[in-house]
This record gives C-alpha cells, structure tokens and sequence, in this order.
C-alpha cells in the first residue's frame, strides 16, 4: 500500500474539472485508489463520489493506493494533484 | 409597455421579439420491464448516444467559447461515465425491473438531491448538471426532441436553460435570454458572458409574452415588454453608441496610448466608487487617474473606519492589478456635505472649510484616511492626492502628518510602500506658485472643474451667468500651459483629471503643451486613445 496526504490550495477545492480528470487517470490503473478526508473515503475513479466529499481549499486529504501498480499510481496520482489542486 | 426587472449578466442592450420556450417535460412514466437485459442494452446505447451529442456539443463550444466554456461539457461527458451514477441505474432496472428512464430519473433525483444538500455553494450548483445529464439521457431513451426553432432574432425566455442547451442554441438567432431561475455564477451566465450576450435572471415570462416586443437593459437590470415608440428610440440610439463602443473596442483595446509620433500618453478613468472598477477594466484605461475617495464619508452615517477604507482601497488596488491608482484624499465641503462633519453652515462654501482645509483642521480624521491608504499600498501601485491646495505650507504640513502616519505603521510592524504623492492643482493660487509647489511632490493633477469656476469667478451651477462661462477661456488654458511648464522643469509629471481632459476639441492642445496624462470618465478612454493617435506633438 502507497499513499500521499495532500493540502487543496484551489480556491473551490475538489471540484468538477479536476475531479474527472483525476477519475479519468485513475481508470488508467488496476490498483484499488481511495481518497480520505474525515474518515470518509471515496474511490479516486468515482467523481461524483469524490466530489461529494466536499473537499475544500485548505483540507487536508489522504490518497491511497493499493494493488499491483501502486507504485506507479501513486506517483502519477499526485503529480496531477499538484498540477490541479 | 410593462417593466420588469432581473439580475443582470452582461451589460449591455437587445432589442427584439420574445421567444418563449417551453421546455418539452418529458414525462418519465414508471413501467414493468420483463427483458431486463434487453432494457440494460437499449440504456447502454442510449448513453452512448449522448455521449456522442455532447461530444459534438464539446467541438462546437470549444470553437465557440473557447476551452473554458467548453469544461463544463467536458464534465457533464466525465459524470455520465461515472460509475456511482451508472451502478445505480443499472440496479434500479435489475431490481424494480423498470424502464430505464425511470432508473435514469430516479437516480439523477437522488443524486441531484445529494449535491443540493452540500454546504458548499459551489457543490449546490452540481445538482443541475446531474439533472441536465439525465435529461439528456431520458431524451436520448425516449427520441423525444426538444429542439428550439428561431427564425429571426430574439430574446429567448425560459425556466432555466441548462449548459447544454445553450450551447446548443443558434447564437446568430439569439440577442440575449430571460430565465426564471438560475444565478449569476450559474453555467448558463459564464456561457452567456463568454458569448457577450446580455441576460437577465429571475424574471418569469410566460406563453403569454411569445412574440411580445421587448427591450433588455443590461446595465440596469430591466426587462421592458411591449415599449412605446419613444422609449424604443431611446434605446436604439443607446445600443447604437453600444455598438460604435464595442467596434472601438475591438480596434483599440489592449494598445497603449500614443500619439503619431510616438510619445506616450498616460491615458487614465476616474472612479466614485469600487462598482467603477469594473468600467475602468471594460474601457482599458490605463490606471485610474482620480478615485474621489469621498463616496465613503457621503454614504456613511458615521465616519468610515480605517478598516472599512482600508478594504475599499485594497479591493481597488488588487482589481486594477498593479496598474495606478491616484486616491485623492477626503474632498467634502462646499456642495458635498456629511452631517456628521457637523459643519457649520456658510455664507459662501465654495470658498470655506472644504477638503484638504478640513484635513488640516482635523488631523485625526485626515491621519485616519492616510494610514488606510498606505496599508492598502502593499496590494498594488497607489498613488495619493491632495485637493484644494493654495499653500506651500499645506503639502509640507501634509508631509509631516504623513511621515508620522508612517512612524506609526512601521513602529506597529505594518506594512506599507512608499508612494507617490501629488496635488490637485485646482486654484489660481496653486498655478501661481506651482514652481514652488513642483518641488514638493512626484506630480500634479490638474482639476479643471474648480479651477475654471475659481478662474472666471463663476458658478456653473448659475445659469444667468452663462453668457459669461467659457470653458475655453484663454486664461484657463494658460494656467494649465503654466502649471505643466512649472512641473516639467521640475520633472515630475502633470495630468489632467476635471471634465476639460475628456474634451476633443482640446485634446490636441493639452498634448502639444506637454500634458503627459489625462483621467476620464471610463467611456471616454477608447475615444480619446484613437484620438490621441491622430495627434503629433509639435505640427
């Protein structure tokens, strides 16, 4: 298991674009990726999940990955949430 | 003629027939479905169906709006692929063995539900885009159209029009849109701002009003259906300059203001208040010139505190992003009262406790104003002006108050930048002794309003004595060729920010003297930069 916190520094946090375009790049691997914030988690591919955790500028969120390309996922996973959020 | 009125999205005027449009409420009806397989395979073509009408949906905004109108068609693509969303169609169609425009309406209800009981404001607005895509479903389902047929141009007035069918619309069949509901952070408003089509939000036609003549006012927010003729001249000949505006616009904006031979003019808008900005912004100036700082005081029931002021000039700095922005200090008095001054009541005004007399007179007050304005300088370039100066020992008076001003901050470990500070140069006196003056301050702005009206011992308000009024007078221009003379061999810069800097018929004349800015009304800027470009400094 491989996994990165990550603070949101968007102005309106997770929202749509970012969110699909997350969902879109987890799709592309077989590992199991979840976000956490406040013990609730959602599946990163899921966007409507993802987006009704609410996440908000400045919150603090868990991404983890867990399966055979978690390595790779992980990597992958937050550069674009650095690039995004 | 009726009138109504709306939160405005685009400022700007259409003229032409109401469009009403209804939309097509397809009726989702819950039926048994025995093929359960069969349902799931005609919904799997279906979203594909729709994933293919947004696809082309997604060329044709990204042609038209460009990549940010176009994201929210991108998004409505990534939800109808979400599998939350699909799973719970799927296992409604299994598990009630229904119809799959039930299962797309029921889910799209719940989900839509969800998104609605968010905190986020933002989030709030999600729900729509839910509705809008199982819409979108249930008419691919069901093949029902609900296409909008427009033969001429109209205003089109709806409910709500979702992001999808606006970009579905025929733009060149559309002068602008009324819906009943919606916000003005909604898709449809950043589409329609996109597209620079004025719109109005929270009015509520009906069939009724299909065909109506009506008038859109963006910049006031009204809707006028079935106007009198006059009131519709009236309006075309305001679109007319609209348009002229707009075409200038185009040819002039973004470039900075030159004359013929090259020599650039600082070509500046004055402000009365922060909701000027944004005019300052649509005309391109260049800075703002003059923000008659006294909208605070007049609107106030008290005197504005230093936060308050600090937050309206902070707003201004960081909206003008860097670019100037010349504050002239409180200029009350004369016609221009705040009861709580408690004023004494004069015999003659324009000559009384006014402006910087009444700084002078109240340091607190005055010091109050300063310390806003420096701590708001860390957001931006901030210039300070002081008004109704007739004494060499009023601007050193002002620079000792402003020194300590600055003590204080620094001594509190508040921030602040060191900026430029100029006069007014609005009395006979002040021109007389301008050389002297010059050496005290970065600049001077000429204020032609009092300074005619101090110069040809007039009342412009007194129309007996119009005979008389010239604002052209000889003696005026020469005070103003004075002053700039005086600044110049002092090198600071001298503007012109009173009414006389917007007049064309002396454009040429200010640039040929030597006047390096001028700070207009914001709708003068475009004018005056093309005009400016026809000038040689010295033919």
């Amino acid at each position: 298991m491989r996994e990165f916190s990550y603070t949101i520094t968007d102005e309106i946090g997770i929202h749509a674009r970012p969110a699909g375009t997350i969902a879109k790049k987890a799709k592309e691997f077989a590992s199991t990726i979840t976000i956490t914030k406040d013990g609730k988690t959602a599946e990163l591919k899921k966007l409507m999940a993802v987006m009704a955790l609410g996440i908000k500028q400045g919150d603090t969120a868990t991404v983890t990955a867990n399966g055979e390309d978690e390595e790779i996922a992980i990597w992958a996973i937050e550069k674009l949430f650095q690039a995004e959020l | 003629m009726e009138q109504y009125t709306g939160k405005s999205i685009f400022n700007a005027i259409a003229i032409g027939p109401i469009y009403f449009y209804q939309k097509a409420q397809a009726t989702v009806v819950r039926k048994h479905v025995d093929d359960i397989e069969a349902e799931k395979t005609r919904f799997a073509s279906a979203k594909d169906a729709a994933l293919k009408e947004l696809q082309i949906l997604y060329d044709k905004a990204i042609a038209e709006v460009g990549e940010s109108g176009a994201g929210i068609i991108e998004v409505h693509m990534m939800m109808m692929e979400d599998d939350d969303y699909l799973d719970s169609i799927g296992n409604i169609i299994s598990n009630q063995e229904v119809n799959a425009e039930y299962a797309v309406a029921t889910t799209g209800d719940n989900f839509a539900k969800m998104f609605a009981a968010m905190e986020d404001e933002y989030m709030q607005s999600k729900a729509s885009d839910v509705l809008d895509i199982s819409e979108r479903l249930i008419q691919a389902l069901s093949g029902t159209e609900t296409e909008m047929k427009m033969e001429q141009p109209v205003i089109l007035a709806t409910q709500d029009l979702a992001p999808s069918e606006t970009v579905q619309l025929d733009k060149s069949k559309l002068l602008a849109f009324i819906t009943e509901y919606g916000s003005t952070n909604s898709h449809t408003a950043i589409l329609a701002r996109n597209m620079g089509i004025p719109a109005l939000i929270g009015i509520g036609l009906t069939s009724k009003d299909h065909g109506k003549m009506a008038i859109i006012d963006g910049a006031n927010g009204i809707l006028i259906l079935e106007p009198t003729m006059e009131v519709l001249r009236d309006y075309q000949e305001k679109k007319a300059k609209e348009e002229q505006q707009k075409h200038l616009l185009q040819e002039m904006k973004g470039k900075t203001t030159l004359t013929r031979d090259g020599k650039e003019i600082c070509l500046y808008a004055n402000i009365g208040n922060v909701g000027d900005v944004a005019g300052v912004l649509a005309n391109d100036a260049g800075g703002i010139g003059l923000f008659r700082s006294e909208f605070l005081y007049l609107e106030a029931r008290d005197y504005p505190t230093e936060e308050e002021q600090f937050r309206t000039y902070k707003t201004v700095a960081e909206n003008m992003a860097g670019k100037k922005v010349i504050i002239r200090t409180l200029d009350i008095g004369a016609d221009k009262q705040a009861d709580y001054f408690k004023l004494k009541k004069e015999e003659n005004p324009a000559m009384g406790l006014r402006a910087i007399r009444i700084c002078l007179s109240r340091p607190e007050i005055f010091k109050t104003q300063l310390r806003a304005i420096l701590r708001a300088s860390m957001f931006g370039t901030i210039a300070i002006m002081f008004p109704m100066i007739t004494s060499v020992w009023e601007i050193k008076k002002i620079k000792e108050i402003l020194a300590e001003v600055k003590a204080e901050l620094s001594e509190a470990k508040i921030p602040y930048k060191d900026v430029e500070i100029g006069v007014m140069i609005e009395t006979p006196a002040a021109v007389m002794i301008s050389d002297l003056l010059a050496k005290e301050v970065d600049f001077f702005s000429i204020g032609t309003n009092d300074l005619t009206q101090y110069t040809l011992a007039i009342d412009r308000q007194n129309q007996n004595l119009e005979m008389f009024y010239d604002a052209h007078h000889e003696a005026l221009l020469r005070m103003i060729e004075m002053t700039v003379n005086n600044g110049h061999r002092e090198n600071i810069w001298v503007g012109i920010c009173g009414e006389l800097a917007a007049d064309q018929e002396l454009t040429e004349r200010f640039i040929r003297m030597g006047v390096d800015e001028l700070s207009v009304s914001p709708a003068y800027v475009l004018p005056l930069r093309k005009l400016i470009g026809e000038i040689e400094t010295n033919g």
